[in-house]
């Protein structure tokens, strides 16, 4: 008595329906009679298992699931910018005017504005021949994003007919293609790509540009580069989502795709206010212009934060394939691998480290391997790159997802808890964190920058690498006793440390600092640095440089100096100059001459 | 079919019962139990395999046996009445009342699981929250709308500062009319909550408070639903009736427990520390129902409790929780021990909402340079204490010295406060500024120079000194 597929048992997140008929893993499906979205994660002989993306209060044994032949795709056009969607690519604010504040089950919205009306020019003409990829039209997406409509990748073929450039919504078929087989395709604005499956692309590029930050730790100290992959791993209360949020902010890719998975309803109202206040300095626009947020809180259906990671990644590759560098921010992957583990469970599968499901690792690796600096089907180049948070149990980093993850990323921004009770903004420790793209960059640094640029940084690490070791020494004797070349390196350290690594996300100016003024910081450090370094050499106390005020005036050039008037620092050599001339002369320091 | 009942079980596990043969039942609907005796129990679907039905029951299993049972399932997920009257009444966990008054007359019925809050329809929340306490006003300073934990120990004086917080919250802000409390006691002694119910009644917001109270010799499955029946009740008078809601939840470690031992009696594969694997979405069902609706004049402020097991802030508890709450009041033992109240472990503890909720317009102008500047000070005197102890005080150096005065004189005059003093932000601001001066400018190196010009007076902190004296 087969009434065609129907629910079997039902157990949170994952229902199972027996001796089902036609369904194909991966496949999205309907569930029951609110039409819960699903997707089928597993097939046997007599069980097919659905994880519903959904809650499932409610449902009950015998509805029917209704399979759609397809898996579970992201909607591509224009309208993606300025929007915020849930993991699964519904919009949120068509969801609040159809089912109020509350998310009610089943609600559905198409992702993409069906009624919105684009300015379309089209960019082929009948008879030109097609390849996936290529871009066939294009339309202003905001008016700091120019939205290119690309072939599908798999087609190929001959332009039979094209419509007049002029005004059409997604659905509007705007193209026709013959493909080899004399089959005809319509073309509209919009596409479809299943969100499990990286989107092809010519080759891959070496990386050579770094992602710009404004951050004076990551560009300088820990750079990622264009295409790269980072991790912030951080406990609770660390700054991971202040940093993402600063990256999201100041860092110079075109787009930024945010995703906020399982974090908290709070933070995503928040980005939602800034970003629509805050101008971008490059285009003039408010940062929404460039923006896509997926937001899956932490109190939403846990398999959709699962689904939440692959379609922001899906949406930043389909405007890298448009020649964009995209930022992706996942924050955080720790709940997206909970997530994981959690179905995992109710699937009673054999759990691997800390209940985590044993493929864990591919998973991640799956995930960060979308990243890369690529050269697109349609010749251009485009980036993504995937700027991760982690948030280790008890910010213990010997946990599954910080280890596993640290495999599969080059950078590692490690937070640190005491910088954070000590509101030393960013928290990240510079002796933990690495970035392996170092030597991939030092060739643009030093040239777009200062020739100077990599052996200043060397020698700012090595000073607080210097003072690391110092520091063991102080915690048991007190610093009084230390020679005063080593005084000398502290001061210096603690000049870097709190003028320099230290940054304050709400000034102004301190924000967002450009590359050549993080240069110009460097180079009068160690510039006081080798003048007093000079003088200690001849016997004078550090006290006396202390005195004289020029570690505090140094502290303070991240507020003094405006980002716009960088000839101001020519002030502070001569000040370094003037005041330690002072001190080199014999009169004014008899102690040291005895 | 809501009235079709079934006799017997199949399988009777802990708080679980199962029954077989069933048809038309749906997920996480409630169960009626009528047992021989003519009890009545009530419970929650909590599985399905085709014809057999997995029921959590809330009062227990004992005295349950496979033929003395009547089941009937109601077709409804598990609903409260709600009303404006719930003010001023007592419920057990499960949303019965408690106090003899009878029945609460609902005007509609909520489903106590909620549903998420579309992210686009909350309100960014700005509204500060005067509590009268210095170093939470000043420094981990509470807004209206969001969910600040107290991390705590046994034997701390948690439930002591829950009431400060209650009783000087409640008379600041212009529209105080509308303010209430909704107080969920899970696993708390009953002297706990009788402490709790005095000092409302004493302060005289009982009229204004709804409790919820599953003391710790309640069952252990009502537990879990005790938190949704509060908050159900909290979202529909704030945002229904427009009011300032504050809920306390106490204990969540207790509420985290009672979950572990549902969870392995179904048989789960447990996470860290056996518990359940969905703690964090569980403990963000929860959480995350504090806020404030776009649109609507009411908000849900939640403090949660929570005793960390051995003081440890890495257990899964406290841990899981830091991540969803927007920071965290932290409790410190030793500050506890040399008799300061509240013991508030400034370092430790942080509110997120903090910075776009003070500052000119809402508290003053040099709030956020007041506090980042003590906040770094106070984590350099930790320095100097741990070198003090190794060294002794007197080797230290004249600036550590000075870091060591800092410290003291900090956590007697600005962390400790009476528990009947409340203190104004402006109180509480300059006193900030007046402890600093202990410091030399030079050491300030966190603020502006502009307000440090307006702010800094020198040997402002003598009165201090010479009190000590």
């Amino acid at each position: 008595m087969n009434k065609g597929n129907v629910i079997y048992s039902i157990n949170g997140p994952v229902v199972t329906v027996r001796n089902a008929s036609g369904f194909s893993m991966m496949e999205m499906v309907y569930v029951g009679a609110k039409k819960l979205i699903g997707e089928v994660i597993s097939i046997s002989n007599e069980v097919t298992t659905i994880q519903v993306y959904e809650v499932t209060t409610g449902l009950k044994p015998g509805e029917t699931v209704e399979g759609t032949g397809a898996p579970l795709c992201a909607n591509l056009g224009p309208g993606i910018l300025r929007n915020i969607f849930d993991g699964i690519e519904r919009p949120l604010k068509d969801i609040e005017k159809a089912s109020g504040h509350f998310i009610a089950e089943g609600s559905s919205a198409p992702s993409l504005d069906q009624e919105k009306k684009w300015d379309v020019t089209l960019k082929v003409k009948p008879s030109d021949s097609v390849s996936g990829g290529m871009v066939y039209a294009s339309c202003p997406e905001t008016p700091a994003v120019e939205h290119r409509c690309l072939v599908p990748p798999a087609l190929s073929g001959t332009i039979t007919w094209t419509a007049p450039n002029g005004e059409y919504t997604v659905q509007d078929v705007i193209a026709k293609v013959r493909d080899k087989k004399g089959v005809e395709h319509q073309l509209t604005l919009c596409q479809r790509w299943p969100i499990r499956s990286p989107r092809p692309v010519s080759r891959r590029l070496p990386i050579s540009r770094p992602l710009i930050t404004g951050q004076r730790v990551l560009d300088t100290l820990f750079p990622i580069a264009k295409g790269g992959t980072a991790a912030v791993p951080g406990g609770f209360g660390t700054g991971k989502t202040m940093t993402q949020h600063q990256i999201a902010k100041w860092c110079d890719a075109d787009i930024i795709v945010y995703v906020g998975c399982g974090e908290r309803g709070n933070e995503m109202t928040q980005v939602l206010d800034e970003f629509s206040e805050l101008i971008d300095p490059r285009t003039q626009r408010p940062l929404t212009d460039r923006t896509v947020l997926i937001a899956n809180t932490s109190n939403m259906p846990v398999a959709a934060r699962e689904a939440s990671i692959y379609t922001g990644v899906t949406l930043a590759e389909y405007y890298r394939d448009m020649g964009y560098h995209v930022a992706v921010m996942a924050d955080s992957t720790s709940r997206w691998a909970e997530a994981l583990r959690e179905i995992s469970g109710r699937l009673e599968e054999m759990p691997a480290e800390e209940g985590f499901p044993a493929y864990l690792p591919s998973r991640i690796s799956q995930f960060y391997e979308r990243a890369g600096y690529m050269e697109t089907k349609c010749g251009a180049e485009g980036s993504v790159s995937i700027i991760g948070a982690v948030s280790p149990q008890g910010a213990d980093f010997s946990e599954p997802v910080t280890q596993n993850t640290k495999r599969f990323v080059r950078c590692f921004w490690a937070l640190d808890k005491s910088l954070a009770y000590a509101r030393h903004y960013a928290a990240i420790n510079w002796n933990l964190s690495y970035s392996e793209y170092l030597d991939d960059l030092a060739a643009w640094y030093n040239r777009e920058v200062d020739p100077k640029f990599m052996d200043c940084r060397r020698q700012i690490t090595s000073l607080l690498g210097e003072e690391n070791k110092l520091m063991e020494i102080v915690k048991l004797i007190g610093a009084d006793v230390l020679p005063d070349y080593q005084k000398l390196i502290l001061e210096v350290a603690k000049v870097i440390r709190v003028g320099f690594l230290q940054q304050n996300a709400f000034h102004k100016d301190d924000t967002y600092v450009p590359m050549i003024k993080q240069f110009k910081m460097m180079e009068v450090i160690l510039y006081l640095y080798k003048k007093a370094k000079n003088l200690v050499d001849f016997g004078v106390p550090v006290n006396f440089i202390r005195e004289t005020g020029l570690f505090d005036s140094l502290i303070k050039i991240k507020y003094e100096v405006p980002n716009d008037h960088l000839e101001q620092f020519d002030g502070y050599f001569q000040e370094i100059d003037r005041k330690l001339e002072a001190l080199s002369k014999p009169e004014s320091t008899p102690a040291a001459m005895e | 079919m809501a009235n079709l009942q079934y006799k017997g079980l199949s399988e009777i596990n802990g708080p679980l019962i199962a029954l077989d043969h069933v048809s038309g039942v749906s997920y996480e609907e409630m169960v009626e139990i009528a047992l021989e005796d003519g009890s009545r129990r009530y419970g929650r679907v909590v599985q399905i395999e085709g014809d057999k039905a997995i029921v959590q029951v809330f009062e227990g299993t004992s005295g349950m046996s496979l033929d003395n049972t009547r089941t009937r399932f109601t077709g409804r997920p598990m609903e409260i009445p709600l009303s404006p009257e719930l003010l001023g009444r007592v419920f057990n966990g499960a949303g019965r009342p408690i106090d003899g008054m009878g029945e609460v007359y609902a005007k509609q019925y909520g489903d106590v699981n909620g549903r998420p809050l579309n992210p686009v329809s909350r309100t960014y929340p700005r509204n500060y929250i005067n509590t009268g306490i210095s170093t939470i006003d000043c420094m981990t300073t509470l807004i209206r709308g969001q969910k600040l934990p107290i991390f705590s120990g046994s034997g701390m004086s948690h439930n002591k500062l829950a009431v400060q917080i209650v009783r000087q919250a409640q008379i600041t802000g212009e529209d105080n009319a509308s303010f209430c409390v909704i107080f969920a006691a899970m696993g708390v002694t009953n002297d706990v909550a009788d402490y709790f119910r005095r000092s409302f009644e004493e302060s005289g917001v009982m009229s204004k408070v709804v409790m919820f109270l599953n003391l710790s010799n309640d069952p252990i499955i009502e537990r879990i639903l005790t938190p949704k029946c509060a908050l159900t009740a909290a979202e529909y008078l704030a945002f229904e009736h427009g009011m300032h809601v504050l809920v306390i939840l106490t204990d969540i470690t207790s509420y985290c427990e009672a979950l572990r031992e549902f969870s392995s009696s179904k048989g789960e594969i447990p996470g860290r520390k056996g518990y359940p694997g969905y703690l964090y979405s569980d403990l963000a069902s929860l959480y995350e129902r504090a806020g404030i609706v776009a649109g609507r004049k009411g908000s849900v402020t939640q403090i949660p409790i929570l005793t960390m097991p051995n003081d440890d802030i890495t257990h899964p508890v406290p841990d899981l929780t830091g991540y969803i709450t927007e920071g965290q009041i932290v409790l410190d033992r030793s500050l506890e021990q040399s008799g300061c109240y509240p013991p508030i472990g400034v370092l430790p503890s942080l509110s997120r909402l903090m910075k776009d909720g003070i500052g000119a317009g809402f508290t003053r102008d040099d709030h956020s340079a007041v506090s980042n500047q003590l906040f770094a000070s106070y984590a350099k005197v930790q320095d100097a204490r741990a070198l003090a102890s190794v060294i002794g005080e007197e080797e230290l150096s004249k600036v550590d010295q000075m870091y060591m005065e800092f410290g003291r004189m900090f956590e007697k005059f600005f962390v400790s406060q009476g528990a009947d003093e409340n203190r104004t932000i402006e109180q509480t601001l300059d006193l900030g500024w007046k402890l600093l001066s202990l410091l030399p400018i030079e050491e300030l190196d966190r603020v502006d120079n502009e307000i440090l010009k307006k702010h800094y007076v020198e040997n402002a902190a003598q009165e201090f000194q010479e009190g000590r004296s």
